[in-house]
């Protein structure tokens, strides 16, 4: 029997083989997950270790060699500290604004008070149908620096002179924070409105006997009961943040902007390694991504008690 | 229930403007798409939008330019981007479905050597930023001559680790007497699994098509680095490369975009569930 576990499957095996292979309890399961063993290896370990040793290495057409920590050592220069700097701002003020809003907005939803919950969940929802290129579309169009764009037109009502969005620092933050939020607020109330489901009711009867207010259960009861969708909606906006790149492009239609207001870390790895096709600078760049989120997000877990076992 | 009581307090009120207020600002944007699409782009580049909504200048030409030859006879590319989008996201979806729920199942109903391994391995994919892996990518494509081929776009990522997570606990509730009812029965391993487990996963299979098709659909970072050719593109890249810093060809770009998401969101009306139990799989506890 042992023979048939192997999970060969070239077609040389003879007829009766492939049919005790196919009827086998002991290879079945290594045949389902086969796609997965292929393509991690093919697919994320090759080019991890290959990242890795790229980092280390100067790549020119036709010579590559090992140059140490290089590589390293010329990330510290402006481009990349405002590349750093432009994603970490981004993903405070995405933290900042995609977890307190959504998750007040989805405990109102949740309550009994409320009329129409499935028309403001769903119109709140539709944004996130939208492709960041789309979004971007859109938001050039508001944020356009010219007299008469939405935005500027808008404020000119209140006699406020245009402004240049894309041009300036801090408005071109704004823009890029606005556009993000406005395509994922529906996204979290939907993480935290899923929680709040899940929260049994007798919770909420048991605490009423007692003689709890509403802000009590809410604080008592809803608050500590939504913190494992709060981490998990945390985790995925840290991630979220740092990658951040398709927003920038669109914005400024390509990799580049006036002094690098809208470049980001991704945005860095994308113009030095495949544009300049410096890619060991890429890949180092790449690298250093990879560290920072995997450290914020282990102090962030560590700090809201993820690893300690009985939680 | 008692809503008509309650909605005449106080609070409930307010709660109701605040979402209002929100619902609006939600919306506007695809209201000033809309609007942008109906208006001559050459008013758009030299005044930028504004909401006036003026009959005498709305006009159909943007969406115009999308469908027809314009005056050299030369039609856009709109169209066969919209044509490699569909081939892509139908094509991706249906790979990346029946792989995960594949592997998913597997996870979830055998008990074999290496089986925690490779449930650790789906997480630790999940973990890191594929941003991280692009340069590297971008060589094995080279490598692998899928360069500006529509494989290129869809093979490296059709095996993600979100929907073999979400399969794999959708299978471990699936009822287990079948498996030996079935054995006894001379049905093979793969057999159980596509005559009769398949079915029994269809609403994770609804859940889970919706969203890899919008995520394929919206794609950006990888297929921009795969694809070369304009007529190979994908919506999100081709209307991408209409913007440019000096101008934008803002007829095609508009009304394109308009009719990227359209079908997205008539589809939505009608299949919310689906959108929604696939969208908060990720916050479902394992």
């Amino acid at each position: 029997m042992s023979a048939n576990v192997s999970p060969s499957i070239q077609g040389k095996t003879s007829d009766g083989r492939l049919r005790k292979l196919l009827y086998s309890q002991k290879a079945a399961p290594y045949l389902f997950v086969l796609p997965f063993i292929v393509s991690f290896f093919l697919f994320f370990l090759y080019p991890m270790v290959n990242t890795i040793i790229m980092a280390f290495q100067e790549i020119a057409p036709g010579v590559t060699k090992f140059i140490g920590l290089k590589n390293f050592s010329n990330l510290m220069n402006p481009d990349f500290y405002k590349a750093l700097r432009n994603s970490t701002v981004f993903t405070l003020w995405t933290l900042l604004i995609l977890i307190p809003v959504p998750l007040v907005l989805a405990i109102f939803l949740n309550s009994s008070r409320m009329v129409a919950k499935n028309f403001f969940r769903s119109a709140m929802f539709i944004p996130a149908l939208t492709s960041v290129v789309v979004a971007g579309t859109i938001f050039r169009l508001i944020f356009g620096e010219l007299e008469g764009a939405l935005l500027n037109s808008f404020l000119g009502y209140f006699g406020v002179d245009p402004i240049k969005w894309l041009v300036n620092p801090w408005s071109s933050m704004m823009a890029l924070v606005a556009l993000a939020s406005w395509r994922w607020i529906g996204v979290n109330i939907l993480y935290f409105l899923s929680a709040l489901q899940n929260i049994p009711n007798e919770l909420y009867e048991s605490a009423g006997i007692d003689g709890a207010t509403a802000l009590q259960k809410c604080y008592y009861i809803t608050l500590p009961m939504l913190k494992p969708i709060t981490i998990y909606v945390l985790t995925i906006s840290i991630y979220g943040g740092y990658a951040m790149f398709t927003e920038s492009y669109m914005l400024w239609g390509g990799s580049n902007s006036p002094q690098n207001i809208g470049l980001t870390i991704v945005g860095y790895i994308y113009r030095e390694g495949l544009q300049q096709n410096n890619m060991g600078f890429g890949a180092a760049v790449g690298i250093t991504l990879l560290c920072i989120t995997l450290v914020i997000n282990i102090i962030q877990l560590r700090a809201t008690g993820q690893f300690r076992k009985e939680d | 229930m008692n809503d008509k009581k309650a909605g005449r307090s106080l609070p409930s009120v307010l709660m109701l403007i605040l979402f209002i207020v929100f619902t609006v600002v939600a919306l506007f944007p695809l209201f000033a798409l809309l609007l942008a699409s109906f208006k001559p782009s050459q008013e758009l580049l030299r005044y930028g939008l504004n909401l006036k909504i003026q009959p005498e200048l709305l006009t159909l030409r943007n969406y115009m330019s999308v469908f027809l030859p314009n005056e050299f006879g030369a039609t856009s590319s709109y169209l066969l981007w919209y044509k490699n989008s569909i081939v892509i996201t139908a094509v991706f979806t249906v790979i990346c479905l029946l792989f995960s729920s594949l592997v998913g199942y597997g996870l979830a109903v055998y008990r074999f050597a290496g089986r925690n391994l490779i449930f650790l391995m789906v997480l630790v994919v999940m973990m890191i930023p594929i941003e991280i892996l692009l340069l590297p990518m971008y060589k094995l494509m080279i490598s692998l001559k899928l360069i500006d081929t529509i494989w290129g776009v869809i093979l490296p990522f059709a095996v993600a680790p979100l929907p073999i997570f979400f399969f794999r606990q959708y299978a471990m509730g699936l009822p287990k007497d079948f498996l030996d009812a079935s054995r006894i029965d001379g049905c093979t391993e793969f057999g159980i699994f596509f005559r009769i487990m398949m079915p029994l996963m269809a609403p994770a299979y609804g859940a889970m098509a919706i969203l890899q098709a919008l995520h394929s659909w919206n794609n950006f970072l990888w297929p921009i680095i795969v694809l070369r050719t304009n007529e190979k593109l994908t919506l999100p890249i081709g209307l991408s490369s209409l913007v440019t810093p000096y101008g934008n060809n803002y007829d095609i770009l508009i009304a394109g975009s308009l009719l990227t998401v359209l079908p997205l969101i008539v589809l939505f009306l009608f299949f919310q569930r689906f959108f929604i139990s696939g969208l908060t799989v990720g916050g479902v506890k394992g």
